[in-house]
Protein backbone atom coordinates (compact mmCIF):
# COMPACT_ATOMS: atom_id res chain seq x y z
CA UNK A 1 0.00 0.00 0.00
CA UNK A 2 2.97 2.05 1.10
CA UNK A 3 4.24 1.44 -2.12
CA UNK A 4 2.06 2.34 -4.38
CA UNK A 5 1.75 5.60 -2.48
CA UNK A 6 4.88 6.41 -3.51
CA UNK A 7 4.93 5.22 -6.83
CA UNK A 8 1.51 7.02 -7.20
CA UNK A 9 3.28 10.36 -6.49
CA UNK A 10 6.15 10.07 -8.33
CA UNK A 11 3.57 9.66 -11.11
CA UNK A 12 1.90 12.74 -10.44
CA UNK A 13 5.36 14.93 -10.22
CA UNK A 14 6.11 13.26 -13.84
CA UNK A 15 2.58 13.61 -15.34
CA UNK A 16 3.14 17.28 -13.96
CA UNK A 17 6.32 17.81 -15.61
CA UNK A 18 4.89 16.02 -18.54
CA UNK A 19 1.98 18.76 -19.20
CA UNK A 20 4.15 22.00 -18.24
CA UNK A 21 5.09 22.60 -21.85
CA UNK A 22 1.86 22.89 -22.86
CA UNK A 23 1.44 25.29 -19.77
CA UNK A 24 4.23 27.21 -21.47
CA UNK A 25 3.48 27.32 -24.70
CA UNK A 26 -0.27 28.52 -24.22
CA UNK A 27 0.57 31.16 -22.05
CA UNK A 28 3.28 32.70 -24.06
CA UNK A 29 1.41 33.14 -26.62
CA UNK A 30 -1.23 34.49 -24.89
CA UNK A 31 1.18 36.63 -23.17
CA UNK A 32 3.06 38.45 -25.73
CA UNK A 33 1.41 37.78 -29.15
CA UNK A 34 -2.57 37.47 -28.67
CA UNK A 35 -1.62 40.01 -25.54
CA UNK A 36 -5.86 39.29 -23.89
CA UNK A 37 -6.95 38.82 -20.95
CA UNK A 38 -7.66 35.01 -19.78
CA UNK A 39 -11.20 34.47 -18.44
CA UNK A 40 -12.00 32.12 -15.87
CA UNK A 41 -8.59 31.74 -14.45
CA UNK A 42 -9.52 29.59 -11.20
CA UNK A 43 -11.40 26.66 -13.11
CA UNK A 44 -8.08 26.55 -15.88
CA UNK A 45 -6.28 26.07 -12.59
CA UNK A 46 -8.87 23.36 -11.53
CA UNK A 47 -8.70 22.10 -14.92
CA UNK A 48 -5.26 21.41 -15.02
CA UNK A 49 -5.33 19.51 -11.98
CA UNK A 50 -7.47 16.95 -13.04
CA UNK A 51 -5.46 16.56 -16.09
CA UNK A 52 -2.33 16.08 -13.93
CA UNK A 53 -4.67 13.59 -11.76
CA UNK A 54 -6.09 12.04 -14.68
CA UNK A 55 -2.86 11.00 -16.40
CA UNK A 56 -1.20 9.69 -13.08
CA UNK A 57 -4.27 7.11 -12.73
CA UNK A 58 -3.81 6.17 -16.40
CA UNK A 59 -0.01 5.33 -16.35
CA UNK A 60 -0.97 3.94 -12.93
CA UNK A 61 -3.15 1.57 -14.28
CA UNK A 62 -1.20 0.98 -17.52
CA UNK A 63 2.00 -0.79 -15.46
CA UNK A 64 -0.50 -2.40 -13.47
CA UNK A 65 -3.16 -4.03 -15.51
CA UNK A 66 -3.18 -3.02 -19.50
CA UNK A 67 0.55 -4.16 -20.04
CA UNK A 68 0.13 -7.55 -17.74
CA UNK A 69 -2.99 -8.75 -19.15
CA UNK A 70 -1.67 -8.10 -22.95
CA UNK A 71 1.32 -9.70 -21.97
CA UNK A 72 -0.21 -12.85 -19.82
CA UNK A 73 -2.47 -13.07 -23.20
CA UNK A 74 0.47 -12.86 -26.03
CA UNK A 75 2.37 -15.95 -23.58
CA UNK A 76 -1.06 -17.78 -23.19
CA UNK A 77 -1.48 -17.37 -27.23
CA UNK A 78 2.00 -18.84 -27.50
CA UNK A 79 1.67 -21.59 -25.02
CA UNK A 80 -2.05 -22.81 -27.10
CA UNK A 81 -0.08 -22.65 -30.61
CA UNK A 82 -3.06 -22.26 -32.34
CA UNK A 83 -2.20 -20.07 -35.05
CA UNK A 84 -6.42 -19.98 -35.98
CA UNK A 85 -7.19 -18.31 -32.76
CA UNK A 86 -3.98 -15.77 -32.59
CA UNK A 87 -5.24 -14.35 -35.53
CA UNK A 88 -8.98 -14.12 -34.82
CA UNK A 89 -7.95 -12.47 -31.55
CA UNK A 90 -5.69 -10.28 -33.75
CA UNK A 91 -8.36 -9.49 -35.99
CA UNK A 92 -11.38 -8.94 -33.39
CA UNK A 93 -9.38 -6.81 -30.65
CA UNK A 94 -8.38 -4.36 -34.02
CA UNK A 95 -11.70 -3.90 -35.15
CA UNK A 96 -13.64 -3.96 -32.08
CA UNK A 97 -11.44 -1.44 -30.65
CA UNK A 98 -11.55 0.87 -33.78
CA UNK A 99 -15.71 0.68 -34.71
CA UNK A 100 -16.53 2.67 -31.41
CA UNK A 101 -12.92 4.48 -31.80
CA UNK A 102 -15.11 8.66 -30.61
CA UNK A 103 -12.43 10.41 -32.89
CA UNK A 104 -12.88 7.89 -35.58
CA UNK A 105 -16.94 9.01 -35.64
CA UNK A 106 -15.79 12.53 -35.89
CA UNK A 107 -13.99 12.15 -39.08
CA UNK A 108 -16.38 9.41 -40.31
CA UNK A 109 -19.38 12.25 -40.16
CA UNK A 110 -16.67 15.09 -41.71
CA UNK A 111 -15.65 12.64 -44.43
CA UNK A 112 -19.69 12.39 -45.01
CA UNK A 113 -19.71 16.10 -45.48
CA UNK A 114 -17.27 16.85 -47.76
CA UNK A 115 -18.28 13.64 -49.83
CA UNK A 116 -21.57 15.75 -50.25
CA UNK A 117 -19.78 19.06 -51.25
CA UNK A 118 -18.03 17.74 -54.09
CA UNK A 119 -21.24 15.69 -55.24
CA UNK A 120 -20.08 12.06 -55.00
CA UNK A 121 -23.37 11.48 -52.58
CA UNK A 122 -26.67 12.52 -52.69
CA UNK A 123 -27.25 15.27 -49.66
CA UNK A 124 -30.21 13.48 -47.28
CA UNK A 125 -29.63 12.20 -44.12
CA UNK A 126 -29.90 8.53 -45.45
CA UNK A 127 -26.99 8.71 -47.83
CA UNK A 128 -24.85 10.79 -45.56
CA UNK A 129 -25.59 8.25 -42.77
CA UNK A 130 -24.48 5.06 -44.65
CA UNK A 131 -21.35 6.57 -46.16
CA UNK A 132 -20.15 7.57 -42.61
CA UNK A 133 -21.28 4.37 -41.53
CA UNK A 134 -19.89 2.15 -44.57
CA UNK A 135 -16.54 4.15 -43.90
CA UNK A 136 -16.64 3.16 -40.28
CA UNK A 137 -16.71 -0.03 -41.04
CA UNK A 138 -13.71 0.20 -43.92
CA UNK A 139 -11.60 1.97 -41.44
CA UNK A 140 -12.08 -0.87 -38.54
CA UNK A 141 -11.95 -3.80 -41.00
CA UNK A 142 -8.35 -2.04 -41.93
CA UNK A 143 -7.51 -2.16 -38.42
CA UNK A 144 -8.18 -5.42 -37.98
CA UNK A 145 -6.51 -6.59 -41.08
CA UNK A 146 -3.67 -4.37 -40.10
CA UNK A 147 -3.19 -6.62 -36.26
CA UNK A 148 -3.86 -9.50 -38.42
CA UNK A 149 -0.88 -8.74 -40.65
CA UNK A 150 1.21 -7.48 -37.97
CA UNK A 151 0.91 -10.69 -35.81
CA UNK A 152 1.45 -12.81 -39.03
CA UNK A 153 4.58 -10.92 -39.51
CA UNK A 154 5.64 -11.97 -36.00
CA UNK A 155 5.11 -15.56 -36.76
CA UNK A 156 6.70 -15.61 -40.13
CA UNK A 157 9.48 -13.35 -39.38
CA UNK A 158 8.98 -11.51 -42.21
CA UNK A 159 11.09 -7.97 -43.15
CA UNK A 160 8.73 -4.93 -41.60
CA UNK A 161 11.15 -2.17 -43.29
CA UNK A 162 10.16 -3.92 -46.56
CA UNK A 163 6.21 -4.92 -45.92
CA UNK A 164 5.68 -0.96 -44.74
CA UNK A 165 7.51 0.55 -47.63
CA UNK A 166 5.69 -1.92 -49.93
CA UNK A 167 2.49 -1.08 -48.18
CA UNK A 168 3.63 2.83 -48.82
CA UNK A 169 4.34 2.02 -51.98
CA UNK A 170 0.92 0.78 -52.81
CA UNK A 171 -0.71 3.88 -51.34
CA UNK A 172 1.17 6.35 -53.35
CA UNK A 173 -0.18 4.17 -56.59
CA UNK A 174 -3.62 4.22 -55.31
CA UNK A 175 -3.77 8.04 -54.52
CA UNK A 176 -2.92 8.90 -57.92
CA UNK A 177 -6.45 6.96 -59.18
CA UNK A 178 -8.16 7.98 -56.26
CA UNK A 179 -10.76 10.90 -55.90
CA UNK A 180 -9.04 13.68 -55.16
CA UNK A 181 -11.46 14.74 -52.22
CA UNK A 182 -10.85 11.44 -49.77
CA UNK A 183 -7.12 11.56 -50.33
CA UNK A 184 -7.01 14.17 -47.39
CA UNK A 185 -9.14 12.01 -44.76
CA UNK A 186 -7.74 8.75 -45.92
CA UNK A 187 -4.13 9.68 -44.77
CA UNK A 188 -5.88 11.38 -41.57
CA UNK A 189 -7.72 8.15 -40.91
CA UNK A 190 -4.28 6.75 -40.51
CA UNK A 191 -3.60 8.72 -37.34
CA UNK A 192 -7.19 8.67 -35.43
CA UNK A 193 -7.32 4.99 -35.49
CA UNK A 194 -4.65 4.15 -32.80
CA UNK A 195 -6.39 5.21 -29.28
CA UNK A 196 -5.24 5.82 -25.76
CA UNK A 197 -6.23 2.31 -24.32
CA UNK A 198 -5.48 -0.28 -27.99
CA UNK A 199 -1.70 1.47 -28.39
CA UNK A 200 -0.59 0.28 -24.89
CA UNK A 201 -2.64 -3.28 -25.27
CA UNK A 202 -1.51 -3.97 -28.77
CA UNK A 203 2.45 -3.07 -27.89
CA UNK A 204 2.39 -5.16 -24.69
CA UNK A 205 0.51 -7.97 -27.18
CA UNK A 206 3.55 -7.72 -29.62
CA UNK A 207 6.41 -7.48 -27.60
CA UNK A 208 5.08 -10.63 -25.56
CA UNK A 209 4.39 -12.82 -28.53
CA UNK A 210 8.17 -12.09 -29.80
CA UNK A 211 9.43 -12.89 -26.40
CA UNK A 212 7.72 -15.92 -25.91
CA UNK A 213 8.79 -17.34 -30.00
CA UNK A 214 11.69 -18.87 -30.04
CA UNK A 215 14.18 -17.07 -31.81
CA UNK A 216 12.48 -13.81 -31.62
CA UNK A 217 13.71 -10.66 -30.59
CA UNK A 218 11.32 -8.38 -28.82
CA UNK A 219 13.23 -5.41 -29.84
CA UNK A 220 12.81 -6.10 -33.51
CA UNK A 221 10.33 -8.15 -33.86
CA UNK A 222 7.78 -6.96 -31.13
CA UNK A 223 6.95 -3.45 -32.39
CA UNK A 224 5.54 -2.77 -35.38
CA UNK A 225 1.66 -3.59 -35.37
CA UNK A 226 0.70 -0.13 -35.05
CA UNK A 227 2.87 1.24 -37.83
CA UNK A 228 0.71 -1.44 -39.89
CA UNK A 229 -2.36 -0.18 -37.73
CA UNK A 230 -1.39 3.74 -39.69
CA UNK A 231 -0.96 2.15 -42.95
CA UNK A 232 -3.95 0.03 -43.71
CA UNK A 233 -6.77 2.53 -42.91
CA UNK A 234 -5.05 4.82 -45.89
CA UNK A 235 -5.34 1.89 -48.21
CA UNK A 236 -8.48 0.78 -47.25
CA UNK A 237 -10.34 4.77 -47.32
CA UNK A 238 -8.43 5.44 -50.69
CA UNK A 239 -9.91 2.30 -51.95
CA UNK A 240 -13.55 2.82 -50.43
CA UNK A 241 -13.32 6.14 -52.41
CA UNK A 242 -12.78 4.79 -55.62
CA UNK A 243 -15.19 2.01 -55.29
CA UNK A 244 -18.40 4.80 -54.14
CA UNK A 245 -17.70 6.65 -56.96
CA UNK A 246 -18.53 3.87 -59.04
CA UNK A 247 -21.21 3.29 -57.40
CA UNK B 1 -21.60 21.20 -9.29
CA UNK B 2 -21.52 21.30 -13.26
CA UNK B 3 -17.77 20.35 -13.68
CA UNK B 4 -18.63 17.22 -11.08
CA UNK B 5 -21.29 16.38 -13.25
CA UNK B 6 -19.03 16.62 -16.40
CA UNK B 7 -16.21 14.86 -14.88
CA UNK B 8 -18.37 11.87 -14.38
CA UNK B 9 -20.11 11.58 -17.83
CA UNK B 10 -16.64 11.49 -19.26
CA UNK B 11 -15.76 8.87 -16.58
CA UNK B 12 -18.89 7.18 -18.36
CA UNK B 13 -17.73 7.73 -21.53
CA UNK B 14 -13.96 6.46 -20.86
CA UNK B 15 -15.84 3.45 -19.19
CA UNK B 16 -18.18 2.63 -22.30
CA UNK B 17 -14.84 2.59 -24.21
CA UNK B 18 -12.80 0.24 -21.69
CA UNK B 19 -15.42 -2.20 -20.82
CA UNK B 20 -16.11 -4.03 -24.34
CA UNK B 21 -12.36 -4.66 -24.04
CA UNK B 22 -11.25 -5.77 -20.56
CA UNK B 23 -14.53 -8.26 -21.23
CA UNK B 24 -13.47 -9.66 -24.59
CA UNK B 25 -9.84 -9.75 -23.08
CA UNK B 26 -11.46 -11.88 -19.86
CA UNK B 27 -13.57 -13.66 -21.78
CA UNK B 28 -11.16 -14.95 -24.49
CA UNK B 29 -8.12 -15.27 -21.39
CA UNK B 30 -11.03 -17.58 -19.88
CA UNK B 31 -13.07 -20.00 -22.72
CA UNK B 32 -11.00 -20.00 -25.53
CA UNK B 33 -7.70 -19.81 -23.92
CA UNK B 34 -8.94 -21.88 -20.94
CA UNK B 35 -6.29 -20.25 -18.38
CA UNK B 36 -7.06 -18.83 -15.33
CA UNK B 37 -6.11 -14.55 -15.08
CA UNK B 38 -3.21 -14.41 -12.49
CA UNK B 39 -3.27 -11.21 -10.08
CA UNK B 40 -7.52 -10.62 -11.41
CA UNK B 41 -8.08 -8.48 -8.45
CA UNK B 42 -4.81 -6.13 -9.47
CA UNK B 43 -6.13 -5.91 -12.65
CA UNK B 44 -9.49 -5.68 -12.17
CA UNK B 45 -8.36 -2.15 -10.03
CA UNK B 46 -5.66 -1.28 -12.27
CA UNK B 47 -8.39 -1.13 -14.98
CA UNK B 48 -10.14 1.23 -12.95
CA UNK B 49 -7.36 3.46 -12.50
CA UNK B 50 -7.59 3.79 -16.44
CA UNK B 51 -10.92 4.33 -16.80
CA UNK B 52 -10.84 6.84 -14.32
CA UNK B 53 -7.38 8.71 -15.59
CA UNK B 54 -8.74 8.89 -18.83
CA UNK B 55 -12.26 10.33 -18.07
CA UNK B 56 -10.34 13.07 -15.49
CA UNK B 57 -7.71 13.74 -18.35
CA UNK B 58 -10.44 14.27 -20.61
CA UNK B 59 -12.47 16.78 -18.78
CA UNK B 60 -9.67 18.29 -17.71
CA UNK B 61 -8.73 18.95 -21.46
CA UNK B 62 -11.53 20.03 -22.04
CA UNK B 63 -12.01 22.43 -19.50
CA UNK B 64 -8.82 23.96 -19.87
CA UNK B 65 -6.77 23.06 -23.15
CA UNK B 66 -9.00 22.52 -25.43
CA UNK B 67 -11.41 25.66 -25.70
CA UNK B 68 -8.05 27.72 -24.86
CA UNK B 69 -5.79 26.36 -27.99
CA UNK B 70 -8.69 26.63 -30.18
CA UNK B 71 -9.26 30.34 -29.48
CA UNK B 72 -5.63 30.93 -29.98
CA UNK B 73 -5.63 29.14 -33.34
CA UNK B 74 -8.46 31.09 -34.22
CA UNK B 75 -7.13 34.13 -33.27
CA UNK B 76 -3.57 33.12 -34.80
CA UNK B 77 -4.93 32.69 -38.13
CA UNK B 78 -7.28 35.38 -38.52
CA UNK B 79 -6.08 37.31 -41.15
CA UNK B 80 -6.85 40.67 -39.59
CA UNK B 81 -4.07 39.81 -36.86
CA UNK B 82 -1.80 38.66 -39.54
CA UNK B 83 -2.38 41.87 -41.72
CA UNK B 84 -1.32 43.52 -38.40
CA UNK B 85 2.00 41.48 -37.59
CA UNK B 86 2.86 41.58 -40.68
CA UNK B 87 2.12 44.93 -42.19
CA UNK B 88 1.05 43.44 -45.34
CA UNK B 89 -2.62 44.66 -46.46
CA UNK B 90 -5.39 41.52 -45.82
CA UNK B 91 -5.59 40.72 -49.86
CA UNK B 92 -1.96 40.56 -50.15
CA UNK B 93 -0.54 38.43 -47.39
CA UNK B 94 2.25 36.05 -48.56
CA UNK B 95 3.53 32.77 -46.67
CA UNK B 96 5.72 34.51 -44.68
CA UNK B 97 3.96 36.41 -43.23
CA UNK B 98 2.03 33.60 -41.14
CA UNK B 99 5.53 33.61 -38.71
CA UNK B 100 3.04 33.43 -35.65
CA UNK B 101 1.08 30.21 -37.01
CA UNK B 102 4.23 27.99 -37.82
CA UNK B 103 5.94 29.17 -34.27
CA UNK B 104 2.37 28.07 -32.85
CA UNK B 105 1.94 25.15 -34.61
CA UNK B 106 5.61 24.02 -34.29
CA UNK B 107 5.46 24.69 -29.96
CA UNK B 108 2.14 23.09 -29.64
CA UNK B 109 2.76 20.30 -31.44
CA UNK B 110 6.03 19.15 -29.59
CA UNK B 111 4.12 20.08 -26.24
CA UNK B 112 1.00 18.09 -26.91
CA UNK B 113 3.16 14.94 -27.83
CA UNK B 114 5.23 15.23 -24.52
CA UNK B 115 1.67 14.75 -22.67
CA UNK B 116 0.58 12.05 -25.13
CA UNK B 117 -0.59 8.73 -22.84
CA UNK B 118 0.09 6.24 -25.49
CA UNK B 119 3.43 7.74 -26.62
CA UNK B 120 4.48 7.14 -22.62
CA UNK B 121 3.07 3.60 -23.31
CA UNK B 122 5.49 2.63 -26.12
CA UNK B 123 8.33 4.68 -24.80
CA UNK B 124 7.89 2.66 -21.13
CA UNK B 125 7.40 -0.22 -23.21
CA UNK B 126 10.61 0.39 -25.64
CA UNK B 127 12.84 1.06 -22.72
CA UNK B 128 11.91 -2.10 -21.07
CA UNK B 129 12.75 -4.27 -24.09
CA UNK B 130 15.53 -2.66 -24.80
CA UNK B 131 17.16 -2.72 -21.40
CA UNK B 132 17.31 0.95 -20.98
CA UNK B 133 19.66 1.24 -24.70
CA UNK B 134 16.46 3.54 -25.46
CA UNK B 135 15.33 6.12 -23.46
CA UNK B 136 12.14 7.14 -22.25
CA UNK B 137 12.42 10.81 -22.23
CA UNK B 138 14.94 10.98 -25.36
CA UNK B 139 12.52 8.82 -27.73
CA UNK B 140 9.68 11.26 -26.72
CA UNK B 141 11.65 14.59 -27.42
CA UNK B 142 12.58 12.52 -30.34
CA UNK B 143 9.00 11.77 -31.59
CA UNK B 144 7.53 15.52 -30.37
CA UNK B 145 10.53 16.82 -32.18
CA UNK B 146 9.26 15.14 -35.36
CA UNK B 147 5.34 16.32 -34.73
CA UNK B 148 6.74 20.22 -34.06
CA UNK B 149 8.44 19.76 -38.11
CA UNK B 150 5.11 17.91 -39.48
CA UNK B 151 3.00 20.43 -38.02
CA UNK B 152 4.39 23.70 -38.76
CA UNK B 153 5.38 22.12 -42.05
CA UNK B 154 1.19 21.05 -42.49
CA UNK B 155 0.18 24.57 -41.81
CA UNK B 156 2.67 25.53 -44.65
CA UNK B 157 1.16 23.34 -47.05
CA UNK B 158 -2.41 24.79 -46.19
CA UNK B 159 -1.33 28.26 -46.39
CA UNK B 160 0.75 27.71 -49.79
CA UNK B 161 -1.62 25.51 -51.53
CA UNK B 162 1.06 22.82 -52.37
CA UNK B 163 -0.61 19.44 -52.94
CA UNK B 164 -0.47 17.58 -49.85
CA UNK B 165 0.77 14.05 -51.93
CA UNK B 166 4.20 16.00 -52.76
CA UNK B 167 4.52 16.53 -49.11
CA UNK B 168 3.93 12.90 -48.08
CA UNK B 169 5.90 11.15 -51.10
CA UNK B 170 8.55 13.03 -49.74
CA UNK B 171 8.61 12.20 -46.11
CA UNK B 172 8.35 8.58 -47.62
CA UNK B 173 11.44 8.72 -49.72
CA UNK B 174 13.44 10.05 -46.58
CA UNK B 175 12.15 7.32 -44.29
CA UNK B 176 13.14 4.37 -47.11
CA UNK B 177 16.80 6.22 -47.05
CA UNK B 178 16.73 6.34 -43.67
CA UNK B 179 15.35 2.54 -42.87
CA UNK B 180 18.20 1.39 -45.14
CA UNK B 181 20.89 3.24 -43.28
CA UNK B 182 19.61 3.61 -39.62
CA UNK B 183 20.60 0.96 -36.49
CA UNK B 184 18.04 -2.37 -37.30
CA UNK B 185 16.45 -2.29 -33.66
CA UNK B 186 15.24 1.29 -33.65
CA UNK B 187 13.39 0.60 -36.93
CA UNK B 188 10.03 -0.54 -35.78
CA UNK B 189 9.59 1.52 -32.68
CA UNK B 190 10.60 4.22 -34.92
CA UNK B 191 7.37 2.90 -37.71
CA UNK B 192 4.97 2.64 -34.70
CA UNK B 193 5.65 5.83 -33.36
CA UNK B 194 4.41 7.48 -36.46
CA UNK B 195 0.70 6.20 -35.15
CA UNK B 196 0.41 6.96 -31.38
CA UNK B 197 1.82 10.42 -31.83
CA UNK B 198 -1.59 11.36 -33.05
CA UNK B 199 -4.09 10.87 -30.52
CA UNK B 200 -5.84 12.43 -27.39
CA UNK B 201 -4.02 15.69 -26.86
CA UNK B 202 -2.46 16.43 -30.21
CA UNK B 203 -5.43 16.06 -32.76
CA UNK B 204 -8.24 18.25 -31.52
CA UNK B 205 -5.49 20.84 -30.92
CA UNK B 206 -4.10 20.73 -34.24
CA UNK B 207 -6.89 19.97 -36.20
CA UNK B 208 -8.35 22.62 -35.01
CA UNK B 209 -5.16 24.90 -36.37
CA UNK B 210 -5.70 23.41 -39.61
CA UNK B 211 -9.43 24.05 -40.29
CA UNK B 212 -8.88 27.60 -38.69
CA UNK B 213 -5.97 28.20 -41.63
CA UNK B 214 -8.05 26.24 -44.20
CA UNK B 215 -11.08 29.23 -43.59
CA UNK B 216 -8.90 31.88 -43.35
CA UNK B 217 -7.14 31.73 -46.72
CA UNK B 218 -9.02 32.57 -49.62
CA UNK B 219 -9.11 29.31 -51.91
CA UNK B 220 -8.91 26.99 -49.74
CA UNK B 221 -11.97 24.92 -48.33
CA UNK B 222 -11.48 23.63 -44.79
CA UNK B 223 -13.13 20.28 -45.77
CA UNK B 224 -10.35 19.82 -48.51
CA UNK B 225 -7.67 21.56 -47.20
CA UNK B 226 -8.05 21.31 -43.60
CA UNK B 227 -7.60 17.18 -43.92
CA UNK B 228 -4.28 16.37 -43.50
CA UNK B 229 -2.32 18.21 -40.98
CA UNK B 230 -2.62 14.74 -39.03
CA UNK B 231 -1.32 12.67 -41.97
CA UNK B 232 1.96 15.00 -42.05
CA UNK B 233 2.38 14.88 -38.38
CA UNK B 234 2.04 11.47 -38.66
CA UNK B 235 5.00 10.90 -40.69
CA UNK B 236 7.58 13.29 -39.25
CA UNK B 237 8.31 11.32 -36.21
CA UNK B 238 9.16 8.20 -38.04
CA UNK B 239 12.17 10.26 -39.57
CA UNK B 240 12.71 12.07 -36.44
CA UNK B 241 13.06 8.42 -34.29
CA UNK B 242 15.25 6.73 -37.21
CA UNK B 243 17.02 10.05 -36.86
CA UNK B 244 17.51 9.26 -33.11
CA UNK B 245 18.73 5.96 -34.12
CA UNK B 246 21.20 7.17 -36.18
CA UNK B 247 22.69 9.90 -34.07
CA UNK B 248 23.07 7.77 -30.91
CA UNK B 249 24.99 5.23 -33.35
CA UNK B 250 27.18 8.00 -34.58
CA UNK B 251 27.86 9.35 -30.75
CA UNK B 252 28.63 5.83 -29.59
CA UNK B 253 31.23 5.23 -31.89
CA UNK B 254 33.22 8.61 -31.04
Amino acid sequence: MKDSLIALSKDALSSARDLAPIVMVITVFQVFVIREPVEGFLSLVFGAVLVVAGLTFFIFGLRVALFPIGEEIAHSLARKGSAFWLFTFAFVLGFGTTIAEPALLAVAEEAADVAVEAGMIEDDEESIASYALGLRLVVALSVGVALLLGVFRILTNWSLPLMIICGYVLVVIVTAVAPPEIVGIAYDSGGVTTSTVTVPLVTALGVGLASSLKGRNPLLDGFGLIAFASLTPILFVLAYGIITQWT
Amino acid sequence: MDLIQEALAFIWGSAKDVAPIVVFLFLFQLFVLRERIPHFGQIVVGFGFVTVGLGLFLVGLEQTLFPLGRLMAQQLTNPDFVAEVSGHVRGALRWQDFYWVYLFAASIGFATTLAEPALMAVAMKANTVSGGAIGVWGLRVAVATGVSVGVALGCFRIISGLPLQYFIAAGYLVVIVQTVMAPKTIVPIAYDSGGVTTSTVTVPLIAALGLGLAEAIPGRSPLIDGFGLVAIAALFPIISVLAYGQISVLRGKN
